[in-house]
Protein backbone atom coordinates (compact mmCIF):
# COMPACT_ATOMS: atom_id res chain seq x y z
CA UNK A 1 0.00 0.00 0.00
CA UNK A 2 1.07 3.59 -0.42
CA UNK A 3 0.36 6.42 1.08
CA UNK A 4 0.74 9.73 -0.32
CA UNK A 5 1.09 13.16 1.22
CA UNK A 6 0.65 16.97 -0.64
CA UNK A 7 2.59 19.79 0.11
CA UNK A 8 2.91 23.34 -1.08
CA UNK A 9 5.73 25.39 -1.16
CA UNK A 10 6.84 28.72 -3.03
CA UNK A 11 10.24 29.75 -4.59
CA UNK A 12 11.87 31.70 -7.51
CA UNK A 13 14.59 30.01 -9.44
CA UNK A 14 16.86 31.28 -12.64
CA UNK A 15 17.52 28.81 -15.22
CA UNK A 16 21.36 29.60 -16.23
CA UNK A 17 24.41 28.11 -16.59
CA UNK A 18 27.27 30.44 -15.97
CA UNK A 19 29.72 28.05 -18.08
CA UNK A 20 27.33 28.99 -20.94
CA UNK A 21 27.31 32.15 -22.79
CA UNK A 22 24.70 34.31 -22.88
CA UNK A 23 23.63 33.34 -26.78
CA UNK A 24 23.63 29.70 -25.54
CA UNK A 25 21.47 30.48 -22.22
CA UNK A 26 19.21 32.45 -23.90
CA UNK A 27 18.48 29.56 -27.18
CA UNK A 28 18.26 26.67 -24.47
CA UNK A 29 16.43 28.17 -21.20
CA UNK A 30 14.56 30.85 -22.93
CA UNK A 31 12.04 33.09 -20.98
CA UNK A 32 13.04 31.04 -18.03
CA UNK A 33 16.63 32.65 -18.12
CA UNK A 34 15.01 35.97 -17.48
CA UNK A 35 18.42 38.11 -14.89
CA UNK A 36 16.49 38.71 -12.13
CA UNK A 37 14.60 35.19 -12.04
CA UNK A 38 10.78 33.98 -11.58
CA UNK A 39 8.43 31.77 -9.70
CA UNK A 40 6.43 29.28 -9.20
CA UNK A 41 3.76 27.82 -6.56
CA UNK A 42 5.50 24.51 -6.42
CA UNK A 43 3.19 20.89 -4.93
CA UNK A 44 5.23 18.29 -3.48
CA UNK A 45 3.51 15.01 -3.36
CA UNK A 46 5.77 12.76 -1.10
CA UNK A 47 4.54 8.76 -1.31
CA UNK A 48 6.23 5.67 1.41
CA UNK A 49 5.37 2.29 0.75
CA UNK A 50 4.17 -0.03 3.49
CA UNK A 51 1.62 -1.67 5.41
CA UNK A 52 -0.90 -0.38 8.35
CA UNK A 53 0.15 -0.81 11.73
CA UNK A 54 -2.85 -3.34 12.83
CA UNK A 55 -3.74 -0.85 16.15
CA UNK A 56 -3.73 2.17 14.36
CA UNK A 57 -4.36 1.56 11.14
CA UNK A 58 -1.77 4.06 9.98
CA UNK A 59 1.33 3.71 7.66
CA UNK A 60 2.67 6.48 9.03
CA UNK A 61 2.04 9.33 11.80
CA UNK A 62 0.83 12.14 9.73
CA UNK A 63 2.16 14.30 12.14
CA UNK A 64 5.79 12.65 11.86
CA UNK A 65 5.40 12.75 7.61
CA UNK A 66 4.87 16.66 8.04
CA UNK A 67 7.82 16.91 10.61
CA UNK A 68 10.26 14.49 8.08
CA UNK A 69 9.26 16.98 5.04
CA UNK A 70 8.91 20.45 7.01
CA UNK A 71 12.60 19.61 8.34
CA UNK A 72 14.10 18.15 5.01
CA UNK A 73 12.41 19.90 2.37
CA UNK A 74 9.93 22.83 2.88
CA UNK A 75 12.24 24.67 5.88
CA UNK A 76 15.28 24.70 2.97
CA UNK A 77 12.54 25.89 0.02
CA UNK A 78 9.53 27.51 1.26
CA UNK A 79 9.70 31.23 0.00
CA UNK A 80 13.01 30.67 -1.38
CA UNK A 81 15.37 32.15 -4.40
CA UNK A 82 17.32 28.82 -5.22
CA UNK A 83 19.90 30.45 -7.22
CA UNK A 84 20.71 32.53 -3.80
CA UNK A 85 19.65 30.92 -0.73
CA UNK A 86 20.13 26.91 -1.00
CA UNK A 87 23.42 25.44 -0.60
CA UNK A 88 22.88 23.37 -3.59
CA UNK A 89 22.12 25.83 -6.48
CA UNK A 90 24.27 28.34 -5.23
CA UNK A 91 27.83 27.15 -6.96
CA UNK A 92 26.09 27.36 -10.20
CA UNK A 93 24.03 24.05 -10.28
CA UNK A 94 20.74 24.86 -12.51
CA UNK A 95 17.53 24.53 -10.70
CA UNK A 96 15.75 23.12 -13.39
CA UNK A 97 13.06 21.64 -11.74
CA UNK A 98 14.51 17.96 -12.67
CA UNK A 99 17.27 19.05 -10.02
CA UNK A 100 14.98 20.34 -7.61
CA UNK A 101 12.83 16.78 -7.52
CA UNK A 102 16.17 14.88 -7.39
CA UNK A 103 17.69 17.24 -4.53
CA UNK A 104 14.24 17.45 -2.82
CA UNK A 105 14.23 13.38 -2.92
CA UNK A 106 18.13 13.09 -1.57
CA UNK A 107 17.45 15.84 1.26
CA UNK A 108 14.32 13.36 2.64
CA UNK A 109 16.80 9.97 2.00
CA UNK A 110 19.12 11.52 4.31
CA UNK A 111 16.72 12.49 7.07
CA UNK A 112 14.74 9.54 6.40
CA UNK A 113 14.56 7.46 10.04
CA UNK A 114 15.89 3.78 9.65
CA UNK A 115 12.68 1.40 7.44
CA UNK A 116 10.77 -0.94 9.78
CA UNK A 117 12.24 0.69 13.13
CA UNK A 118 9.50 3.07 15.51
CA UNK A 119 9.70 6.82 14.72
CA UNK A 120 7.74 9.25 16.69
CA UNK A 121 3.86 8.15 17.08
CA UNK A 122 4.45 5.69 13.83
CA UNK A 123 5.31 2.16 14.56
CA UNK A 124 7.33 0.80 11.82
CA UNK A 125 8.82 3.28 9.94
CA UNK A 126 8.01 2.94 5.74
CA UNK A 127 10.29 3.24 2.90
CA UNK A 128 10.08 6.59 0.90
CA UNK A 129 8.94 5.17 -2.29
CA UNK A 130 8.18 8.09 -4.50
CA UNK A 131 8.63 12.17 -4.64
CA UNK A 132 6.44 13.96 -7.39
CA UNK A 133 7.27 17.65 -8.19
CA UNK A 134 4.77 19.85 -9.82
CA UNK A 135 6.35 23.04 -11.14
CA UNK A 136 2.95 23.97 -12.34
CA UNK A 137 -0.22 22.06 -13.14
CA UNK A 138 1.13 21.40 -16.68
CA UNK A 139 5.05 20.20 -15.70
CA UNK A 140 5.12 17.50 -13.22
CA UNK A 141 8.30 15.56 -12.63
CA UNK A 142 8.73 11.81 -10.57
CA UNK A 143 11.83 10.66 -9.13
CA UNK B 1 2.77 -18.33 -26.73
CA UNK B 2 1.64 -21.36 -24.94
CA UNK B 3 5.22 -22.53 -23.97
CA UNK B 4 6.27 -18.98 -22.38
CA UNK B 5 2.89 -18.83 -20.43
CA UNK B 6 3.85 -23.03 -19.51
CA UNK B 7 7.08 -21.46 -18.48
CA UNK B 8 5.84 -19.17 -16.23
CA UNK B 9 3.52 -20.97 -14.38
CA UNK B 10 6.36 -23.20 -13.62
CA UNK B 11 8.92 -20.67 -12.63
CA UNK B 12 6.34 -19.02 -10.32
CA UNK B 13 5.02 -21.90 -9.21
CA UNK B 14 1.48 -20.81 -8.84
CA UNK B 15 -1.79 -21.92 -9.89
CA UNK B 16 -3.08 -18.64 -11.28
CA UNK B 17 -0.62 -17.09 -13.51
CA UNK B 18 -1.43 -13.45 -13.92
CA UNK B 19 -1.52 -12.57 -17.58
CA UNK B 20 0.01 -9.26 -18.59
CA UNK B 21 -2.90 -6.66 -19.90
CA UNK B 22 -2.70 -3.93 -22.39
CA UNK B 23 -5.15 -1.57 -21.05
CA UNK B 24 -6.65 -0.03 -17.60
CA UNK B 25 -9.64 1.93 -17.59
CA UNK B 26 -10.41 4.24 -14.43
CA UNK B 27 -13.79 5.37 -13.12
CA UNK B 28 -13.87 8.17 -10.44
CA UNK B 29 -17.04 8.38 -7.69
CA UNK B 30 -17.33 10.27 -4.54
CA UNK B 31 -19.17 9.88 -1.40
CA UNK B 32 -19.27 11.64 1.64
CA UNK B 33 -19.11 10.14 5.17
CA UNK B 34 -17.97 10.87 8.77
CA UNK B 35 -15.73 9.37 10.96
CA UNK B 36 -13.76 9.05 13.85
CA UNK B 37 -9.74 8.55 14.34
CA UNK B 38 -9.23 6.95 17.58
CA UNK B 39 -7.44 3.83 19.24
CA UNK B 40 -9.94 3.37 22.46
CA UNK B 41 -7.22 1.96 24.91
CA UNK B 42 -5.39 5.27 24.58
CA UNK B 43 -6.00 8.71 25.86
CA UNK B 44 -7.66 11.62 24.07
CA UNK B 45 -3.90 13.35 24.12
CA UNK B 46 -2.62 10.17 23.01
CA UNK B 47 -4.82 10.06 19.89
CA UNK B 48 -4.31 13.33 19.28
CA UNK B 49 -0.68 12.70 18.68
CA UNK B 50 -1.55 10.13 16.19
CA UNK B 51 -4.55 11.94 14.19
CA UNK B 52 -4.62 15.16 14.71
CA UNK B 53 -8.09 16.89 14.33
CA UNK B 54 -9.07 13.18 13.41
CA UNK B 55 -9.53 12.37 16.77
CA UNK B 56 -11.74 14.86 17.66
CA UNK B 57 -14.40 12.50 19.98
CA UNK B 58 -17.87 13.55 18.06
CA UNK B 59 -16.28 12.74 14.44
CA UNK B 60 -15.82 14.74 11.51
CA UNK B 61 -16.21 14.07 7.46
CA UNK B 62 -14.74 14.43 4.31
CA UNK B 63 -15.75 14.11 0.31
CA UNK B 64 -13.71 11.17 -0.44
CA UNK B 65 -13.07 10.32 -3.87
CA UNK B 66 -12.78 6.77 -4.75
CA UNK B 67 -10.59 5.84 -8.56
CA UNK B 68 -11.29 2.61 -9.29
CA UNK B 69 -8.64 1.19 -11.95
CA UNK B 70 -9.11 -2.12 -13.99
CA UNK B 71 -6.53 -3.80 -16.05
CA UNK B 72 -7.93 -6.06 -18.74
CA UNK B 73 -8.18 -6.32 -22.80
CA UNK B 74 -10.93 -4.62 -25.01
CA UNK B 75 -13.68 -7.37 -25.87
CA UNK B 76 -13.26 -7.84 -29.53
CA UNK B 77 -16.96 -7.47 -30.08
CA UNK B 78 -18.26 -4.95 -27.97
CA UNK B 79 -14.68 -2.76 -27.63
CA UNK B 80 -14.92 -2.49 -24.04
CA UNK B 81 -12.35 -3.71 -20.90
CA UNK B 82 -15.56 -3.62 -19.05
CA UNK B 83 -19.04 -2.39 -19.02
CA UNK B 84 -18.61 1.08 -17.75
CA UNK B 85 -22.52 0.97 -16.98
CA UNK B 86 -22.16 -2.35 -15.17
CA UNK B 87 -19.04 -0.57 -13.15
CA UNK B 88 -21.29 2.25 -11.76
CA UNK B 89 -23.89 0.23 -10.27
CA UNK B 90 -21.47 -2.41 -8.74
CA UNK B 91 -19.51 0.97 -7.54
CA UNK B 92 -22.99 2.22 -6.18
CA UNK B 93 -23.94 -1.28 -4.97
CA UNK B 94 -20.53 -2.00 -2.96
CA UNK B 95 -19.45 1.13 -1.89
CA UNK B 96 -21.95 4.42 -2.40
CA UNK B 97 -25.23 2.68 -0.59
CA UNK B 98 -22.69 1.07 1.94
CA UNK B 99 -20.44 4.08 2.68
CA UNK B 100 -22.06 7.67 1.82
CA UNK B 101 -24.03 9.95 4.10
CA UNK B 102 -23.19 7.78 6.94
CA UNK B 103 -20.91 7.69 9.84
CA UNK B 104 -17.89 5.14 9.33
CA UNK B 105 -17.13 3.90 13.04
CA UNK B 106 -20.91 3.38 13.87
CA UNK B 107 -22.34 2.59 10.59
CA UNK B 108 -20.31 0.48 8.82
CA UNK B 109 -18.46 -2.65 10.03
CA UNK B 110 -15.56 -3.31 10.77
CA UNK B 111 -14.86 0.16 11.37
CA UNK B 112 -16.70 -0.54 14.75
CA UNK B 113 -13.48 -2.38 15.62
CA UNK B 114 -11.15 -1.40 13.32
CA UNK B 115 -9.96 2.83 12.86
CA UNK B 116 -11.65 4.18 9.71
CA UNK B 117 -7.98 5.53 8.77
CA UNK B 118 -7.97 6.13 4.64
CA UNK B 119 -5.38 3.18 4.46
CA UNK B 120 -8.05 0.54 6.10
CA UNK B 121 -11.21 2.25 4.29
CA UNK B 122 -9.11 1.90 1.34
CA UNK B 123 -8.35 -2.14 1.86
CA UNK B 124 -12.02 -2.18 2.51
CA UNK B 125 -13.23 -1.07 -0.50
CA UNK B 126 -10.52 -3.37 -2.42
CA UNK B 127 -12.08 -6.42 -0.50
CA UNK B 128 -15.56 -5.52 -1.41
CA UNK B 129 -14.70 -5.09 -4.90
CA UNK B 130 -12.46 -7.83 -5.83
CA UNK B 131 -14.62 -10.92 -5.83
CA UNK B 132 -17.25 -8.78 -8.29
CA UNK B 133 -14.08 -7.55 -10.30
CA UNK B 134 -12.13 -10.56 -11.02
CA UNK B 135 -13.47 -11.86 -14.41
CA UNK B 136 -11.37 -13.95 -17.17
CA UNK B 137 -10.50 -10.73 -19.18
CA UNK B 138 -10.67 -7.58 -16.55
CA UNK B 139 -9.86 -7.55 -13.16
CA UNK B 140 -9.15 -4.78 -10.55
CA UNK B 141 -5.92 -3.30 -10.63
CA UNK B 142 -5.89 -0.32 -7.90
CA UNK B 143 -7.75 1.84 -5.99
CA UNK B 144 -7.12 5.29 -5.38
CA UNK B 145 -8.85 6.96 -2.15
CA UNK B 146 -8.47 10.45 -1.72
CA UNK B 147 -9.27 11.42 2.04
CA UNK B 148 -8.49 14.75 1.10
CA UNK B 149 -6.90 16.62 -2.19
CA UNK B 150 -4.16 16.09 0.09
CA UNK B 151 -3.88 12.84 1.45
CA UNK B 152 -4.62 9.32 -0.91
CA UNK B 153 -3.94 5.93 -0.86
CA UNK B 154 -2.86 3.41 -3.72
CA UNK B 155 -3.95 -0.11 -2.97
CA UNK B 156 -3.55 -3.65 -5.24
CA UNK B 157 -4.35 -6.41 -2.78
CA UNK B 158 -1.59 -8.32 -0.56
CA UNK B 159 0.86 -9.59 -2.64
CA UNK B 160 0.39 -12.95 -4.15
Amino acid sequence: MTLTHRYRFSASHRLYNPALSEWENREIYGRCSNPYGHGHDYILEVSVEGSPDAASGRIIASGDMDLLVHDGVLRVYKGKNMNLDIDTFVNGRVPTTENVAQDIRERLERGWPAEGEPFGYTARMPSLSGVRLFETAKNIFDI
Amino acid sequence: MYLVSTLEHLCKGVKEARPAFAMRITRRVDFSASHLCAIPSLSQEENQAIYGDGANPHGHGHNYVLEVTLEGEPDPVTGMVFDLKELKSILQREILDVMDHRHLNQEVPPFDRIVPTVENVSREIWKRLWPKLNLSNARLHQVRLYETEDLFVDYSGEPA
